[in-house]
């Protein structure tokens, strides 16, 4: 269908400012065809602003976007082959859900008979056969999500865009939800990029992942690069919360001098060299999550919950693996 | 039990409202008596006669007429400009947006004393006699207040991701305006209008300044107050522009109730 070498979306240097906030800061980005992207970041990082400059909501400042290799600057919302699930879902309260659907082929002169097969269709894919004639303000949270994905994948879009889509979405059901967006987008092969501010949504799902931080990009990579790999202190903090070890900490902890990211699953406890006091530890159910003072330094530390147990106060010694520390390249 | 108030507020609450409206019964009871010069109460006797002698007064259709046309014209330009204006203010920031919010509902705020004389001092310095459309003018002034208070409510309500949406599916400006838009709008401009028509029906004080020789209906039923013969005559249509303008607005209060449950969903 499309040319694989093309890239689905190209940002050039773009930066978006509203007034002295520059919300996208001079941005170089390439989103390939047919994976699944997932831009995360905290909120305000540029993320959405991002997707709304590839939607054609918003226009770059500066810099230029190519969505298939075309460029996309003044190309309106409406013709762009992008389409978009909204993080309010923004259905259309007056239209049933079979309306709402098709509403992308009525407004192009398609046919009643052949928009009303092809919206019966969409439901059907999304698990919502037979709503059609429902009111959105009928369906739950996770049913009018599938009708607003319903209603963007009938266009069939180059690209699919979606905003916080599991946001509103209790525990359970967007675990479910992480399963089947994956699955269609394999299925379907069309380029999905979302946004997310949760970092296990954007590890479990995406191919790739773009690490946003105040309008620039952090880190761009696939997950384990992200996880294992994290160049930047910012990435090693906000993608599962890794300990950063200063150079002078890591010279008393028995590390080579540097800036290194630490994983707080990869630290032995119970055996080792070093010797530490348990500050606080927290219980999450698959999980126990430690504090331990070494000295001056602090380590956060998690263990299965099915090995022993260190009250708070006990002296503990613990052990940081070869390899388990990531020397990071950047200072920030 | 904890939530009754006491015996005296109850009692100046049904006070209150029996004087804001035993009147309007007496305006019902003197429709129908037969004692034509006076107001005396009890009335001597009751008789359907006047709604026959009131339905063969060629001056009560005569302005009738003219107050339903100026009314409906009044309603239609309100609307017009009334969306047009609300549009602007609610989906835009711009310079002077908060004054030019206040100089449209002003005119519902100005006495409509004041509103009559500047009019008719304008209309006179312009050169322009006083027709049907020097009405119609005058009551569009504060008819568009209504239609652009409802609607400016509506839109801000209505979730800006709407539009967007339709935007996002292919949907240009003029389809996104009929498809998402104005059905969004459409409770509210419907409400909105039918205040606006209660309130151009029912107009005295601005018509007074705007109007030549014709008389609207209340025009007309002022007019009437000082003449002798045929009282219950105005009664009898004071009757009617009762029912004319409480079913508009009986219907936009239910209309617009209704339509919170429509603006708020999404969430």
């Amino acid at each position: 269908m499309t040319d694989a070498t093309i890239p689905a979306v190209r940002f050039r240097a773009v930066s978006r400012h509203f007034g002295e906030t520059r919300a996208v800061d001079a941005v170089d980005l390439e989103i390939r065809a047919g994976e699944f992207f997932a831009m995360l970041g905290p909120s305000g990082s540029g993320k959405t602003t991002c997707l709304r400059l590839i939607a054609g909501f918003e226009q770059p400042s500066a810099g230029s976007i190519e969505i298939f290799g075309e460029h996309a600057e003044g190309v309106p919302p409406y013709r762009r082959s992008v389409n978009t699930v909204f993080q309010d879902y923004a259905l259309f309260p007056h239209m049933t859900v079979g309306e709402n659907v098709a509403y992308g082929l009525m407004v192009k002169g398609v046919g009643k008979a052949e928009r009303t097969a092809r919206a019966r269709d969409m439901l059907a894919l999304v698990k919502l056969a037979g709503f059609e004639a429902r009111k959105p303000a009928q369906l739950s949270g996770g049913q009018r999500q599938r009708v607003a994905l319903a209603r963007a994948l009938i266009n069939h879009p180059k690209v699919l865009l979606l905003d916080e889509p599991l946001g509103a979405l209790d525990l359970k059901l967007r675990e479910q939800m992480q399963v089947e967006l994956k699955s269609l987008q394999r299925s379907l092969g069309i380029t999905f990029v979302f946004v997310t501010h949760d970092q296990g949504e954007a590890l479990s799902m995406a191919d790739r992942v773009a690490v946003f931080n105040a309008g620039k990009i952090a880190q761009i990579g696939a997950p384990e690069d992200i996880y294992e790999r994290p160049q930047t202190r910012f990435v090693a903090d906000f993608v599962g919360g890794s300990n950063v070890i200063e150079p002078d900490a890591a010279i008393r902890l028995g590390l080579p001098a540097g800036l290194y990211s630490l994983r707080p699953e990869k630290i032995v406890l119970g055996a080792g060299g070093l010797t530490g006091k348990v500050e606080s530890l927290q219980y999450q159910g698959a999980h126990r999550r430690y504090v331990v003072a070494i000295g001056p330094d602090r380590l956060g530390v998690v263990t299965p919950a099915s090995g022993p147990a260190f009250p708070v106060g006990a002296t503990v010694a613990l052990a940081i693996p070869d390899g388990a520390a990531h020397r990071m390249e950047g200072g920030a | 039990m904890r939530n009754r108030p006491p015996f005296g507020v109850t009692i100046a609450a049904i006070a209150g409202l029996l004087f804001l409206h035993l009147p309007l019964a007496f305006i019902f009871l003197y429709a129908f008596t037969t004692e034509e010069k006076s107001y005396q109460f009890p009335p001597p006797g009751f008789t359907l006669q006047w709604f026959g002698v009131a339905w063969n007064r060629p001056d009560i259709w005569a302005a009738l007429g003219l107050s339903v046309r100026v009314a409906a014209m009044a309603t239609g330009i309100a609307l017009i400009l009334g969306t047009l204006a609300a549009a602007a203010v609610a989906r835009h920031r711009f310079f002077g947006r908060e004054a030019i919010s206040l100089l449209i509902t002003l005119p519902i705020a100005l006495p409509g004393i004041v509103t009559g004389i500047a009019l008719r001092a304008a209309l006179n310095l312009a050169d322009i006699p006083f027709s049907f459309w020097t009405i119609v003018i005058g009551h569009a002034t504060f008819c568009i207040v209504v239609v652009y208070n409802n609607a400016v409510a509506r839109l801000r309500r209505t979730q800006g991701s709407l539009i967007e949406a339709s935007m996002d599916l292919g949907a240009d400006g003029f389809q996104t305006f009929r498809h998402v838009v104005l059905p969004q709008l459409g409770t509210a401009l419907f409400a909105g209008g039918m205040l606006a028509f209660a309130l151009s029906f029912d107009e005295v004080i601005v018509t007074t300044f705007t109007a030549g020789q014709q008389q609207t209906l209340p025009i007309w039923m002022f007019s009437e107050l000082i003449r002798p013969r045929q009282r219950p005559v105005t009664n009898v249509v004071a009757v009617m522009v009762i029912a004319v303008t409480l079913i508009p607005i009986l219907a936009a209060y239910y209309l617009t109730r209704d339509a919170e449950t429509v603006g708020g969903e999404g969430k």
